[in-house]
């Protein structure tokens, strides 16, 4: 799950971690009673939405009076902003961070990640910051450091402190430096984050060390234990068939195709994908009922996929394992006497009671197209959207 | 032989009466998989379907002689499951369930460092040995005995490949799902030294998706140690980057993990690769055919 820069520094704060004072602003007004309270020679006026990219897009302004603040404010709100991380449709702006402004000497990059090699949190550090740290790793790959973590002992002083030399902080700023990455670390560990991106990290005149911008994702997984965190979830970032899904354990992702697909399973709901591209088809979304599917699940799944216009027929392709073939096919069935479903339905079942549940489709009466494998049924329904 | 189970393996279920490991221990049970007990904290010395239940996992060890355990716990429990199966000293903890938090599972690789427990899983399918033992949730019945050995990221892309082969007459000596989760117990390398080392297995199936490296990595791994050949398959080619595809591990993330790279060091490593899921069983019969060891793969 994604929240805003403001939220994730908000959080960081809690942590002890250092941010630079600023307040969320919803509408022009706030924006200018933000910047008043703030009393800053240069407020900074960040468009929020959960994309990168935002500067580039004209979405961060220095004012320096509150007239410039408000002019802004009314440039930025309801604006959409197209970055390199929206997709060609952009993302409307909403919210904005109001920030009091900072002498900045150099720009750090910070981040906290799982590498999965070694399966142990890791903090990668770099002198370039600013820029996308792919894009460091790329050209200077000699310029990014790693602390793989301990999680016995969590992150230890001495890791952050050979971070920070490497990265040429200068020396007088190490040890606020040190904290500050043991902070990010605490926030990292005990918020159950998969990311936290600090790009970037900056040293200021006065000898300070904040996050000029944070970047924190979490596990969706471990949300049940961080309800504070699941709050944050803003909806107008999000797809809307996608939370539908969700609010239904339904693993969606929305694509651009015309064959909607149900598929039990991450692995073959992506090879379900493959096949259809393969016979020049085109899949409206991925989505994985999961094994622990019922009959409302798979009735609620099929009004999602139908819920996008651009479907012109249904591919549902189920392997049984933990997920039983005759659930699957009561959904079916339910779910098109539901909805009255007259778009082409191709149906491939196997697995798990699987003579069941074809015995449901055909004592269904409806108009079915079933297929006896994977390459079949994707066949099967290219032809009927044509 | 066959791969880390066998008809000899004895399993007991963690979180045994929960209905989703109720209904699969009377799959397993009925596939002849020597179920010897479960354990539910709080139903110690009670039974389900004839199996003893225990309250704790040492103690179900104790009477039962079990080896191996399979875990159905729920995932904010899961984790804690896998760490008593290891301290009972088991030979083989499969995880089932999915959705446990990244961060437990990095405590529990920790604190499986050294032990003698292997983990397989979670957020896997289990492992199967056909005809011999079945632990997890696989369906037993598309299964056949032969000598490919399977391994996979994906539970229902391994039914898919193991249907493909048992259709067309080539059994496996033992499927084995690794799971989705980007921190799991036992990787693709792990599994294809035990097919390399195992006298019954010939050749292997290698299921991939996108998301980090374990792919390139067990690819390297087979160029420079694998005796046998190995073709693969990897999901997710049309995956939009950046996007979760359902399992935890599967995303491409900063232009890392694609299907293309994959496929391509998987084919410098002397890997072929399935263009379609749809031909997995095919493009293997292909190399058999080309390495003299169709013959001997042929079930008859």
């Amino acid at each position: 799950m994604n929240i805003h820069e403001y939220q994730g520094k908000q959080i960081m704060s809690d942590f002890g971690v250092p941010v630079p004072k600023g307040f969320v602003a919803y509408s022009v007004d706030e924006a200018v009673e933000a910047a008043k309270k703030l009393d800053s020679s240069v407020t900074v006026v960040k468009a929020q939405i959960h994309a990168g990219g935002r500067g580039k897009a004209g979405g961060v302004k220095i004012a320096k009076n509150l007239d410039e603040v408000r002019t802004y404010a009314d440039e930025i709100l309801g604006k959409t902003l197209v970055t390199h991380q929206t997709g060609p449709e952009g993302k409307e702006v909403k919210r904005l961070l109001i920030e009091e402004g900072c002498d900045i000497k150099s720009e750090y990059y910070v981040g906290l990640v799982l590498d999965r090699a070694t399966s142990k949190v890791t903090m990668m550090a770099s002198e370039e910051g600013g820029t996308e740290i792919e894009e460091v790793a790329e050209k200077t790959p000699e310029k990014i450091f790693k602390e793989v973590i301990d999680p016995v002992t969590g992150m230890t002083p001495y890791q952050a402190r050979r971070l920070a030399f490497n990265i040429n902080i200068p020396k007088e700023a190490v040890g606020k430096a040190v904290k500050f990455m043991l902070g990010l670390y605490d926030v990292f560990v005990q918020k159950d984050c998969s990311i936290a991106e600090i790009n970037p990290l900056v040293t200021t005149g006065d000898g300070n060390v904040l996050a000029l911008d944070s970047k924190l994702n979490f596990d969706d997984n471990a949300l049940y234990r961080q309800k504070d965190i699941a709050d944050l979830r803003d909806f107008d970032e999000e797809d809307p068939k996608e939370v539908e899904a969700s609010n239904f354990d339904l693993s969606y992702i929305a694509l651009d195709g015309n064959i909607g697909c149900m598929v039990n399973g991450a692995g073959l709901a992506m090879a379900t994908m493959d096949t259809i591209k393969h016979y020049s088809g085109d899949p409206a979304n991925f989505l994985d009922v999961g094994g622990g599917a019922t009959t409302e699940k798979v009735t609620e799944a099929f009004k999602i996929i139908l819920s996008d216009d651009n479907v012109k027929g249904i591919f549902v392709n189920i392997f049984g394992g933990i997920m039983k073939c005759d659930i699957i096919a009561e959904g079916v069935v339910e779910a098109t006497k539901q909805i009255g479903l007259t778009l082409p339905l191709v149906v491939r079942l196997e697995g798990t009671n699987v003579e069941a549940g074809k015995k449901i489709l055909d004592e269904s009466g409806l108009n079915i197209t079933s297929a006896d494998s994977m390459a079949n049924g994707a066949q099967k329904i290219v032809e009927l959207v044509k | 032989m066959s791969v880390y189970i066998n008809k000899d393996t004895k399993v007991i279920v963690q979180g045994i009466t929960g209905s989703t490991a109720l209904f699969h221990t009377k799959q397993m049970v009925e596939y002849g998989t020597q179920i010897v007990g479960g354990v539910t904290p709080g139903k110690g010395g009670t039974e389900v379907e004839g199996i003893p239940v225990f309250n704790t996992v040492s103690e179900a060890v104790e009477k039962t002689g079990a080896n191996a355990s399979v875990i159905y716990v729920p995932a904010p429990f899961a984790a804690d499951a896998i760490m008593e199966a290891t301290d009972a000293e088991l030979d083989l903890a499969i995880c089932i369930t999915e959705h446990i938090p990244v961060l437990d599972m990095v405590k529990v690789k920790r604190f499986m460092e050294g032990k003698k427990t292997r983990l397989v899983g979670p957020n896997c399918p289990g492992v199967i040995t056909p005809d011999e033992c079945k632990i997890g949730i696989m369906p037993g019945y598309i299964h056949k005995k032969g000598h490919v050995g399977v391994v996979s990221r994906s539970g229902t892309l391994t039914y898919e490949a193991v249907h493909q082969l048992s259709e067309a007459g080539l059994g496996q000596s033992t499927a084995v799902g690794i799971g989705g989760d980007p921190v799991n117990g036992t990787d693709f390398i792990d599994v294809l030294k035990a097919f390399n080392e195992d006298s019954d297995t010939e050749a292997v199936i290698m299921i991939g998706e996108i998301g980090g490296t374990a792919e390139e990595e067990a690819a390297e791994w087979v160029k420079a140690n694998m005796s046998k050949p190995v073709v693969g398959f990897i999901g997710g080619r049309t995956a939009p980057p950046g996007k979760r595809m359902g399992h935890a591990g599967a995303i491409i993330s900063g232009g890392k993990g694609t299907a293309d790279e994959k496929i391509r060091v998987m084919n410098e490593c002397g890997i072929e690769v399935a263009e379609t899921p749809s031909v997995m069983g095919e493009t293997l019969i292909d190399v058999l055919k080309k390495e003299n060891l169709y013959e001997k793969c042929k079930t008859h």
